[in-house]
């Protein structure tokens, strides 16, 4: 709780400032967000979603923290909310859940939404990328959100990238919400490339109605300590998730992804592929939880979570949980935790491939499997080489960005 | 008890749980309540010595400042554990070490199939049978004997080798264990103690019987095995209740010490009354059991085909700390109306090449709620560890529940882990083909069921295997409709 203080003692400082800068909608859902945060704290690691993450040591160093609107030309179909469509604006804090106290802290402190609205039949021909760059000159949290509304029949891939452009101490919560409309499709590709004095706390939340489909593909190539938790709710008949995540860490990152893909209507399909590389003393964890309601008939689900340990310094956590209540369904699990294969490194040293080359190429092998999932192609060729480069220990920086330099 | 032309009538109006009578034995019930004046009374009638008072005072002690806990996926009913009777014997055990045993308690035993009487010597094991809070009689110990095994209840362990007793007790799950570890510790009235010398092979199964008879008390017995270097042993327990319309608190703890090069296989069949088809009454299986391979190259088994209690609760856990040693983990669970479990089991790799299986089944049916909640766990010394898990579930009808929880924590990067699941149900085209056949739809699914849980039954010694696999057929009757 003593580190759930100073946020609520900021908050009533700068109340007034923010709700000025901010919209109706959002300030709305402040005074609640204050209370289930008062109320709650910081989760400790006795909750269960919580198990594997020390949300008070993360929160407790000072942090200046960003209030700044969104400024200057966005690309298209994205909005501040102020300029959002009143059918999507409405929707923010919908889908979020607003019992959990990172959600609450981010309504309470984030100062403007940034809205992804794809109309009714529309195809959009370019992926939008959305780059998070964090830079400045003291330490300091970021609270971000992002709604994206999927319309009927609408079709989009979006890539949100999160890099650092100064070696500050930098905290990010950052809160995406997705509806999806009946016949929907979003791929959303979340790449995080920042460097270890980066924490981050990145909650999304989907909801899909009727045959819409939706792919996230989480890539943790650098990063200090992250915690991702996807929600997905399969609200609509016939509705299709794939969850895939690709992660290498090293030194003393930390990754935890937290999953639920509940289904609550009948004769969907969801698919998980999480893959971890970890090397020296890098600690993963994956908990991932599938949960079919009763009614929920004609399920499809399939979880996979292989773990790659390099060193013995490195530790691994999984679990893969299914709760089902429901009798027709098809659903199943594997996780495993293991180490290179020694005999495939002889084959290739025996062929004149030096240790330390054989180690890479079985590394990238190993992690290929999540990228060869992604569709778009330019992507996929962008993501060897930056694996590539990862597993090379060179830090890659964008080339060609101005933002950065 | 009055009520015997009533209870009659339920016997037959609800044949399918066959152990659900009780037994007209006059029994003798301390007052029902808890606090140190009961478990001091508790030990003053066992005429224990003042080391093990004192170990139940200091468990009593730390139960008061616990709060029972809530993380299972169970529906719990409250438990108010001062409603309790904490102490319950037949008022007229065993006369003298070898002599008759009251003919009532005879009959209970002779209705459960145990075979009491040395007569029944062709059954080939030997017995501890557990009624209410005392052991009632234990079979074969003279033969025993004479290859330096113990076998006898923890009471007469107690007195007459106190000095292995004070050794292991609490040794492998220490009062400060959990909730209900504690409570067991600080009221445990009887159960089986085992103690197998070094290089001896036990030459029968050695078997313990567990049944509650009497009204508003609970069980709490305690099971020590300490396997020496060398040695084997293989240990069945078996379990039922009378039907009750309340429910029965059952709080046990085993403790297996396996040292060098030994083997313990323990086998359970645990049928305790399950409640009726309205999820009335039933049994509270709240059970911590755990095994110490504590020696290289030692071998623990636990084998458990779970079909009765209104709620279990248990993971039958392995502590990995002698290098080489080997465990593993068979279960079948079967759920049916409103029962609830939540089991599973921990493997604790400590040692280096330390080796695991998990094998667990899991069938649900009707109302009932049935997960698989599993830790490995690979600490950082454990070089060259190895574990397997796979857990299957079952769903025989749209309202159960099947869930899986495992947790797999691996601090090592020599170790290699593995775990898959599947849910699925019984399909159409295998029912299609059994019914072709003029297999009527009970029967078939009987038979897949069966087929299902092979590996795991196949693993229980013969004569429990039998019984497991009509138990399995009793407890699913009337659940495909």
């Amino acid at each position: 709780m003593s580190a759930g203080k100073q946020y609520i003692d900021f908050y009533q400082e700068v109340r007034d400032t923010i709700a000025a800068r901010s919209s109706a909608e959002m300030n709305a859902q402040r005074e609640p967000a204050l209370e289930t945060f008062s109320a709650k704290g910081f989760p400790s690691q006795k909750v269960e979603r919580y198990r594997y993450v020390k949300v008070d040591a993360d929160f407790s160093p000072n942090y200046g923290i960003a209030l700044t609107p969104l400024a200057g030309p966005l690309p298209p179909y994205c909005f501040s909310i102020k300029d959002a469509a009143p059918h999507a604006r409405v929707l923010y804090n919908k889908v979020a859940d607003a019992t959990d106290s990172i959600v609450a802290l981010n309504t309470m402190l984030c100062v403007d939404t940034l809205v992804v609205h794809v109309p009714r039949g529309t195809r959009v021909e370019h992926p939008i990328q959305i780059s998070n760059i964090l830079k400045g000159d003291q330490d300091t949290m970021v609270c971000r959100r992002i709604l994206i509304v999927m319309d009927e029949l609408a079709e989009a891939d979006i890539i949100i990238t999160d890099r650092a452009a100064s070696q500050n101490r930098f905290l990010t919560n950052q809160v995406i919400e997705v509806v999806m409309k009946d016949g929907s499709h979003l791929s959303l590709y979340d790449i995080e490339e920042t460097h270890l004095l980066c924490t981050r706390y990145n909650s999304v939340f989907v909801q899909q109605g009727r045959n819409s489909s939706f792919r996230h593909t989480n890539l943790t190539l650098f990063n200090g300590h992250t915690r991702n938790r996807l929600d997905v709710l399969l609200q609509g008949e016939g509705s299709e998730v794939t969850a895939n995540g690709c992660i290498i860490a090293d030194k003393m990152q930390r990754v935890d992804n937290n999953t639920l893909i509940d289904h609550q209507a009948p004769a969907c399909q969801s698919g998980e592929l999480y893959k971890y590389v970890l090397d020296d003393s890098a600690v993963g964890a994956f908990a991932g939880k599938v949960l079919v309601r009763e009614g929920a008939q004609k399920t499809k689900s399939q979880e996979t979570n292989a773990n790659l340990c390099a060193t013995s310094s490195a530790r691994m956590y999984s679990q893969p949980m299914l709760e089902i209540y429901a009798d027709d369904v098809q659903c199943s699990h594997g996780s495993t935790v293991g180490q290179m294969d020694e005999a495939a490194l002889f084959y290739m040293r025996q062929r004149g491939i030096d240790e330390q080359e054989a180690r890479l190429l079985l590394k990238a092998a190993f992690i290929t499997e999540v990228i060869e999932t992604i569709p778009l192609e330019s992507l996929r060729d962008r993501l060897h080489v930056l694996v590539d480069k990862r597993l090379r220990g060179e830090l890659s920086k964008c080339e060609g960005c101005k933002l950065c330099k | 008890m009055g009520s015997d032309k009533n209870s009659f009538v339920r016997e037959v109006a609800e044949k399918k749980y066959e152990y659900g009578f009780t037994t007209n034995v006059e029994t003798d019930i301390i007052e029902k309540g808890l606090s140190e004046d009961v478990v001091r009374l508790i030990s003053s009638k066992k005429g224990e010595p003042d080391w093990l008072l004192q170990f139940r005072l200091d468990a009593y002690r730390y139960w008061l400042t616990l709060e029972q806990p809530t993380w299972g996926h169970l529906n719990m009913p409250p438990i108010d554990y001062l409603s309790i009777s904490y102490f319950a014997a037949p008022a007229s055990p065993k006369t003298s070490k070898d002599g008759e045993i009251d003919p009532e308690l005879m009959k209970t035993f002779d209705k459960l199939g145990i075979p009491l009487e040395e007569r029944m010597a062709l059954a080939g094991t030997a017995v501890d049978a557990v009624m209410d809070s005392v052991s009632v009689k234990t079979t074969f110990r003279e033969k025993l004997q004479e290859k330096g095994i113990i076998f006898c209840s923890i009471s007469e362990a107690v007195r007459e080798h106190p000095d292995l007793v004070r050794e292991y007790l609490g040794s492998v799950v220490p009062y400060r264990d959990n909730f209900f570890a504690a409570l067991n510790s600080a009221v445990f009235s009887d159960g089986s103690f085992v103690y197998i010398p070094k290089g001896v092979r036990c030459p029968m199964e050695l078997s313990t019987y567990f049944r509650i008879n009497a009204r508003g008390t609970g069980q709490f017995e305690r099971t020590l095995i300490v396997c020496d270097d060398d040695a084997y042993v293989s240990y069945l327990e078996g379990c039922t209740a009378p039907m009750r319309d309340e429910n029965q608190l059952h709080a046990a703890i085993v403790e297996i010490v396996v040292k060098e090069r030994a083997e313990v296989k323990y086998s359970t069949v645990q049928n305790w009354y399950p409640g009726d088809s309205e999820g009335k009454g039933g049994v509270l299986n709240l059970v911590t059991k755990r095994g110490h391979l504590r020696g290289a190259g030692s071998r623990l088994s636990w084998t458990q085909v779970e079909t009765g209690s209104a709620i279990t609760w248990k993971y039958p856990s392995c502590v990995l700390s002698g290098e080489g040693s080997q465990a593993e983990f068979y279960s079948v669970a079967v759920t049916n109306n409103y029962q609830q479990a939540d089991t599973g089991t921990k493997m604790i790799h400590i040692g280096r090449n330390t080796k695991s299986t998990i094998i667990s089944k899991g069938i649900s049916a009707g109302k009932s709620q049935n997960a698989y909640r599993g830790l490995v766990k690979v600490a950082s010394t454990a070089e060259g560890a190895r574990n397997y898990s796979s857990c299957d579930s079952l769903l025989l009808g749209s309202q159960c529940g099947a869930h899986t929880f495992p947790y797999m924590d691996v601090h090592n990067d020599t170790a290699v882990v593995e775990h898959e699941a599947t849910t699925s149900k019984i399909s159409e085209d295998q029912l299609m083909y059994c019914n072709q056949r003029g297999i009527s739809t009970e029967e078939a699914v009987s038979l897949i069921v069966n087929g299902y849980a092979k590996e795991v039954i196949n693993k229980l010694p013969m004569e429990f295997a039998v019984e497991a696999q009509k138990l399995l057929g009793v407890s699913l009757e009337g659940s495909v409709g």
